[in-house]
């Protein structure tokens, strides 16, 4: 299966190689390179690359390529759901997967690509199981070690593997127990040039984080579980009850995980929550160009939206843009020609907008497209969906946890074309 | 590694400094980089643990860099066996980097992981095996093979698994291991855990992927195992089990059209046949419908479906895949949701996905249709992205979502993206050709967009215009002349080709403007790009050949400029087409035809989406990925024309028996279904948390055989084995050798012992102790009746599953109770699934009375079968007959003339129709040749009985038997229900009788509802009895089994130890029947029936008192 991995950072430098069958030679990452040359954006690097002999698969995080290299048939998403959980294990360990993280841990990175992988097949993916054998570094952890001599290998051969419920390791024991749940949902939108919706969707998580002692048995159940159209789960919940009743029926793992990923169904109609009146024009002959943004609530139930951030991608013909905004500040990078504008929390009574001119090139012809905006914004207690946790309850152990759950709203790919 | 091996000699530190020596980084004079290494070397050499380390640490770090550090070998093998386990490991990861560089150095280790492996400590034995097979070095694939066989049969679930992973590693080692690796492949293969599964699949597919025959046997443990695998292993066994599937069952898609035929057939065939009834017209329909899909098949499908909902993409994607390729057309829509779903994904991930929908889309644009919006295009997705689902939009476009497609891409070409606008464009051009509404609105927007300031979409347009435009020509002269006049403007070399090669072949309608354009052509030739000289050429041509008189000189102007050039393809072509048009002296016939070779009609082109015939490849496969095939890519074979023998993978009995033995048991336990199996709720837990064990009684009771009792404890031995790893083995195999001696015990004195055990396993066995009194108290009155203990279990566990009743809390000190519902809840589906699982469908052939071999098998089909026909009638399930129920004979084998038929009451709800009593039918064919046609004709009933007849039987081979179930309502009355049973050569006069015990189904009523409908059914509706108990119904248990086994009750709890209470409904009105039995002292009790019907209560305190009395 996989043979190889090697790391890549953005200027090109290959800074950590790991095999688990014969050495590949480094040199089979040229032709990732050529690729990369060729690709005129850094995420527009072919996923699969073919080259005589192997075949290069690669995938793009926090602009580090971790490119896996194989020989023979594999299905591509096998390895790259795999890289993906590579990085999510190093975020889990390091706190951040950037290239000095790795550089400085580059023994529990290999102790990590060791356990995970036998042979090019996966081993030990659960972050349960891993933490088990190998102990994230922490800095108190690091200064014990260096007074007592101790290692961060764990000394207990893992049991988790071996487990029936191989997410969870035993033995876990809390002074406060408990189990906080997190809805968050996503609007992905566009919205056309006269405000009308061409396509919204809610994409919704549970994230849970669990610090329970024992092997605590959980139920979770919804108000109206009819909203949730396709669902995906952790390993945890049982499928035949949520089949059969709609009731989340699960033993958490330890710590944080993502409990569910839902889909509100299409049918229902999605409330958008912001609306924006735009005018960005250029005229012809003139190199000067109007831009007007009013951003304002919108089906928000009441709620205030917050942390919001409006980006463009201005057209090429732009040099700069002079503009003003009455309320939070705004960038505009000459050379990317990205515009973003800090906006903050909206005031409904004092709508916030960025109004001015954009400056063009002399002489050149107006450009004939129009930038889209991207808009992202929180709003806090509100699952859009109106999906509500009916109760929680937990069975298997004889404490109290204390239960808290959360909820809010967030822009996914939210899009208004102009 | 070439490089590598090169500085692979012992002493290689001279020879590894050049290559530090070009790494920056190493920052180093070269003389200090080798101290450093003599100092890496002292340190290793040091007693200090922390010092190796540190060491270890820099050596590690070092290897990650891609830097050479074989010279540090011998300095680092020497601590294999250093007792911290942290430099062991990183050790073992330097060892397995370099021992093939260095393998005779790496043998001194050897004996380390040999040692390891047989360590007490399962996780200590499968990690000296893991880095042992790691090791590739020749020499020791003798050693690695015995390793991996040994493992291969280890206790430990874990322990095999690694054997498992270590079979590729010795194959690609060594590659002429493979008829043993096979056997040890095979022999996994028949592994009952989850946790081997994957792994020994991987190795199959990695090793032997040809060797389909190896998966039959395993192949129904394989679908039911499927959701309780790891996640990787869920992948490759699914792709392999598609490409099983693939070769075992018959195209499900195979009669899609000749559906609609056959039903216009069955249509006239009732109209010949109009003195048959409604029945036989249905079963002629049934019969003429050519494709059953075989239960295994179904198996397949069913079982893969939950696992759409997996986190795991890839999982996900090989269940689509799946199902595109296996599923009946009118099943795959199931995939569209979940593959959408993973469109919010990484982009690496959404490319993929992308690529495998646009090949659905293909085939099944239906499925995708209502997901269109999903695929709209975001100004921020990468390009590639962009493309793909460009490409799913296209494919996706039909006459009534075509304009809002067209609205979107309109936008699209007015991007950023430069490249992303020239696929829009041909997009457009697609829609166009595809659909024929929209052709002249395309058109007309592309002849705007020739307008566009942008090069690269004028030129993009002109290309898709000249395929357009060669489909109707004659309408769009004007756009043929607005075109020419691009022709000054226009760069792009592909652009200009296009126009050039439209005025030519359209010249006639052109006539004025095509000398003109060549004119302009002739004066710039020299500094067009060869594809557009070559259409310069074809222009002077066709002119030529229309227009000779003005165009002679031009053209012969362009011919010789041709001649000289440089590109030879320019001068062929010149000379080429000089001797097919100028006519001279020497040219032949040739010439005459010229006009027809250059004018001819030129079909237009299809355009075609690149992804046409992907399908071919695997979906989710990398070679579909690349549409090339890639290194070890197994074809998926098609469809047979008619479908192999299903029975191959009919598991025998004796593999079963086995699996009641010790080692098997065990696994069973480890294995434990998360999701599919009852024990769902309580089983983690349990495992985990030893004082709540709740679940393991009812498992093991509905898990043992007449061997039950000692298997039982020693199961509850195994168990703590599993929780507690770390116990010494040696214990455990003496207690084990105990746990075998007192299997042979009586049960009654295997409680006692088991007593004195301690800890927590004492609890949960001296719970069962109680039972096997129970039950040894019983099989000692009962002449070793399995029948009579096998129920007895079952109502134990029903007793169970009720946890509140008092007795159960005497019984058990239990500490934790499961919520009650749920309870009940995996109770019923532990009797769905025992119709499915093969595993927890053990007990049975052990008490089955018949020619167990063939019934079970057979039954097993039928029940597969049964269960799978979910979507079209539901058809009855059978049931393998449990000891406690009673075979009546419906035919003898010599009146039958060689054919037996034996039925009993199943006591099964039957599904289709719920009032009716389920009837399990039994044909077995004692002759020598097969009958055929086995069906019911005449019914001859009491006013009101109905009968549902089972589907005819085609064929019964002889010697073979088959189970059926058909559904009568008697109506509530004991007549019995006459009917013809036909062959195709006979045709015998049968009766079915019920006992009235039959007439009801079990209801559940708590003891408040039972008290509350008690208190209505008083006065006449109450007979009671006074009757004198047998000898051998000496406590409650026997009185219950009694009781049940009789009539069809369910037991109600009940405060009372002195009272037992039945409850049941009649099948056919659902009138409530209430048993109360009164034990009294010195064997005296009361008998109590409370019932609506009379008729029916009198005639079951008949039957109750005769077998009580007994």
């Amino acid at each position: 299966m996989i043979h190889s991995l090697f790391l890549v950072n953005a200027s090109g430098d290959i800074f950590l190689e790991k095999h688990w069958k014969s050495v590949v030679s480094r040199s089979v990452c040229d032709y990732f390179f050529e690729a990369l040359e060729r690709a005129t954006e850094p995420e527009n690097v072919p996923p699969v690359i073919p080259t005589p002999h192997h075949y290069l698969i690669n995938v793009l995080r926090h602009r580090i390529y971790f490119v896996a290299v194989i020989q023979s048939e594999v299905p591509p998403l096998f390895v790259i759901e795999f890289l993906h959980r590579v990085v999510d294990t190093f975020q889990d360990y390091f706190g951040v997967c950037t290239e000095a993280a790795i550089k400085d841990n580059v023994v529990v990175v290999y102790e990590l690509l060791e356990e995970m992988l036998d042979n090019g097949f996966p081993l030990a993916t659960e972050s349960n199981i891993l933490k088990e054998l190998i102990k994230p570094p922490t800095i108190l952890r690091t200064v014990v070690n260096t007074i007592t001599g101790s290692t961060n290998v764990g000394e207990q051969l893992p049991t988790g593997q071996l487990s029936v419920v191989p997410w969870r390791r035993t033995g876990v024991k809390y002074t406060n127990n408990e189990a906080y749940f997190d809805v968050v949902e996503e609007i992905d939108a566009i919205i056309d040039k006269s405000g009308s919706t061409i396509t919204a969707e809610i994409q919704g998580v549970i994230d849970a984080c669990v610090k329970l002692t024992g092997m605590p048995d959980l139920t979770l159940s919804f108000m109206n579980p009819r909203l949730l159209d396709d669902v995906s789960f952790h390993p945890c919940v049982r499928f035949k009850r949520w089949e059969a009743e709609r009731i989340l029926s699960f033993i958490p793992p330890d710590g944080n995980f993502r409990l569910l990923s839902y889909h509100v169904s299409s049918q229902n109609l999605v409330a958008i929550p912001v609306y924006v009146k735009h005018n960005i024009s250029f005229r012809e002959g003139s190199s000067q160009g109007r831009f007007e943004l009013t951003l304002g609530p919108k089906q928000t139930m009441g709620k205030a939206v917050e942390s919001v951030l409006v980006s463009s991608q201005l057209p090429r013909g732009v040099l700069n843009a002079n503009l003003n905004a009455s309320q939070g500040t705004y960038t505009f990078d000459p050379v990317t020609k990205l515009l973003s504008w800090d906006v903050g929390k909206i005031n409904p009574q004092k709508l916030p907008s960025l109004k001015g001119t954009m400056s063009l090139q002399a002489g050149a012809s107006k450009p004939d497209e129009n930038p889209t905006i991207n808009i992202q914004f929180k709003i806090q207690q509100l699952a859009i969906s109106g999906l509500k946790v009916n109760r929680l309850d937990m069975y298997g152990e004889k404490y109290k946890p204390f239960k808290g759950i959360k909820y809010m709203t967030k822009a996914g790919k939210f899009q208004v074309r102009t | 590694m070439s490089a590598s091996s090169a500085f692979s000699d012992e002493k290689g530190g001279s020879a590894s400094e050049p290559e530090y020596g070009h790494d920056p980084a190493s920052g180093g004079i070269f003389s200090s980089d080798y101290k450093r290494h003599d100092d890496l070397k002292e340190m290793l050499d040091s007693n200090k643990d922390s010092l190796k380390l540190e060491a270890m640490k820099r050596i590690v770090a070092m290897i990650a860099r891609g830097k050479n550090a074989s010279d540090l070998f011998p300095a680092v093998v020497k601590n294999v066996a250093c007792k911290n386990i942290e430099v062991k490991k990183l050790v073992y990861v330097y060892l397995v980097r370099y021992a093939e560089e260095q393998q005779d150095l790496a043998l001194l280790s050897i004996s380390t992981f040999q040692r390891g492996l047989k360590d007490p400590n399962q996780l200590i034995r499968a990690s000296a095996l893991r880095v042992l097979s790691s090791i590739r070095v020749t020499i020791i694939v003798p050693i690695m093979m015995l390793a991996i066989k040994e493992a291969a049969s280890d206790m430990s679930p874990y322990v095999r698994k690694t054997a498992a992973h270590a079979i590729p590693k010795l194959h690609s080692l060594d590659p002429e291991q493979k008829d043993q690796l096979i056997e040890v492949i095979e022999k996994l293969l028949a592994d009952k855990t989850t946790l081997v599964a994957g792994s020994v699949v991987m190795a199959f597919e990695e090793v032997c992927p040809d060797r389909i025959d190896l998966i039959h046997k395993n192949y129904r443990k394989l679908c039911n195992l499927l959701i309780d695998v790891e996640e990787w292993g869920q992948v490759v066994i699914i792709n392999m089990l598609t490409r099983y599937a693939r070769t075992q069952f018959l195209n499900p898609n195979i009669n899609e059209s000749l559906l609609e035929e056959s039903s216009d057939k069955a249509f006239y065939a009732s109209d010949d046949e109009e003195d048959e009834d409604k029945k036989a017209e249905v079963a002629t329909l049934a019969k003429r419908k050519p494709y059953v899909m075989d239960p295994d098949h179904r198996l397949l499908l069913r079982n893969t479906k939950p696992l759409l909902q997996s986190r795991n993409a890839a999982v996900v994607m090989a269940v689509a895949q799946l199902y595109f390729h296996l599923a009946p057309k009118a099943e795959v829509g199931i995939i569209a949701k979940a593959l959408v779903r993973l469109m919010r994904s990484h982009s690496e991930v959404q490319y993929v996905v992308l690529q495998n929908v646009a090949t659905m889309t293909i085939k099944r644009r239906g499925m995708f249709e209502p997901y269109l919006k999903s695929f709209y295009i975001r100004s921020t997705d990468p390009t590639q992205i962009k493309i793909l689902k460009l490409e799913v939009l296209t494919n996706l476009a039909n006459e009534t979502n075509i304009s809002t497609i067209l609205r979107e891409f309109q936008t699209y070409i007015k991007s950023m993206d430069k490249d992303f606008v020239a696929a829009s464009i041909q997009a457009i051009g697609r829609c166009a050709t595809n659909i024929g509404e929209v052709r002249d609105t395309c058109l007309n927007g592309l002849v705007q967009l020739l307008s566009n300031r942008d090069e690269l979409v004028v030129a993009e347009s002109v290309v898709v215009i000249k395929k357009l435009l060669q489909m109707q020509p004659e309408q769009h002269s004007d756009i043929i002349k607005h075109m020419a006049k691009l022709i000054d403007n226009i760069q792009v070399p592909m652009a200009r080709a296009s126009i050039l090669w439209l005025i030519g072949e359209y010249c006639e309608h052109v006539p004025k403007i095509a000398p003109d354009v060549l004119r302009k052509m002739a004066k710039t030739f020299n500094n067009e790009e060869d594809i557009v000289k070559l259409q310069i050429i074809n222009l002077a041509a066709k002119l030529y050949l229309t227009n000779s008189k003005q165009t002679k000189l031009l053209t012969q102007y362009v011919l010789n400029l041709a001649k000289y050039d440089q590109n030879y393809d320019i001068r062929d072509r010149a000379r080429f087409i000089r001797q097919l048009i100028v006519p001279t002296d020497k040219s032949g016939a040739l010439n005459k035809y010229a006009k027809k070779l250059f004018l001819a009609l030129k079909p237009a082109p299809i355009l075609e989406s690149p992804f046409k015939d992907r399908d071919h490849f695997q979906l989710g496969s990398l070679s579909h990925l690349l549409n090339a095939k890639a290194g070890g890519y197994q074809e998926l074979p098609d469809w047979p024309e008619s479908a192999p023998d299903p029975s191959v993978r009919n598991v025998e009995i004796p593999e079963w028996s086995k699996c009641t033995s010790r080692k098997d048991r065990k696994e069973k336990k480890v294995e434990k279904p998360f999701y599919s199996d009852s024990e769902g709720e309580s089983g983690p837990t349990e495992s985990a948390d030893s004082e709540s064990d709740t679940g393991s009684g009812s498992e093991s009771a509905s898990a043992s055989d007449e061997s039950g009792s000692g298997s039982e404890s020693e199961e509850s031995g195994e168990e703590t084995e599993s929780e507690e790893e770390e116990e010494d083995e040696e214990k455990e195999k003496k207690r084990k050798k105990r746990l075998d001696k007192t299997k042979a015990k009586k049960p009654a004195e295997e409680s006692a012992e088991s007593e004195q055990s301690s800890g927590t396993e004492d609890r949960k066995r001296g719970r069962k102790a109680v039972k096997n009194q129970k039950s040894a108290s019983e099989s000692e009155s009962e002449s070793e009746s399995s029948e009579s203990e096998d129920e007895s279990e079952e109502e134990e566990s029903e007793e169970e599953s009720e946890s509140d009743t008092d007795i159960r809390k005497k019984k058990t000190p239990v500490s934790k109770q499961p919520p009650k519902q749920s309870k009940k809840e995996s109770k019923k589906e532990t009797q769905e699934m025992s119709l499915l699982d093969l595993d927890d469908f053990e007990p049975a052939p052990a008490s089955a009375p018949v020619t167990p071999v063939n019934f079970l098998s057979s039954s097993l089909v039928s029940d597969l079968e049964g269960l799978s026909l979910t979507d079209t009638i539901l058809a009855p399930t059978t049931i393998a007959p449990s000891g406690l129920i009673k075979m009546y004979e419906l035919l003898h084998r010599i009146t039958g003339e060689g054919l037996a038929v034996e039925y009993c009451f199943s006591r099964q709800p039957f599904s289709p129709e719920p009032n009716m009593v389920a009837v399990q039918i039994q044909f077995t064919n004692n002759t020598n040749s097969e009958t055929k046609n086995l069906h019911i004709e005449e019914p001859r009933m009491q006013s009101g009985m109905r009968i549902r007849e089972f589907a005819e039987i085609d064929m019964l081979a002889a010697g073979e038997s088959v189970t059926v179930v058909m559904g009568i309502d008697f109506c509530d009355s004991t007549q019995a229900a006459n009917f013809q049973l036909c062959t195709h050569t006979r045709k015998f006069f049968v009766s079915i009788q019920p006992p009235v015990g039959e007439l009801m189904t079990p209801a559940f009523l708590t003891e408040n509802d039972f008290k509350k409908e008690q208190g209505k059914l008083m006065g006449m509706n109450e007979i009671s009895e006074k009757l004198t108990l047998g000898e051998k119904c000496v406590n409650e248990h026997v009185i219950v089994e009694r009781v049940t086994a009789t009539a069809n009750l369910s037991r109600v709890p009940c405060g009372s130890d002195k009272e037992c209470r039945f409850a049941g409904k009649t099948v056919s009105s659902g009138c409530l029947v209430l048993v109360t039995v009164t034990t009294k002292e010195g064997g005296a009790a009361q008998l109590t029936v409370n019932c609506e019907k009379m008729v029916i209560g009198t005639m079951l305190v008949k039957d109750m008192m005769q077998a009580l009395s007994q």
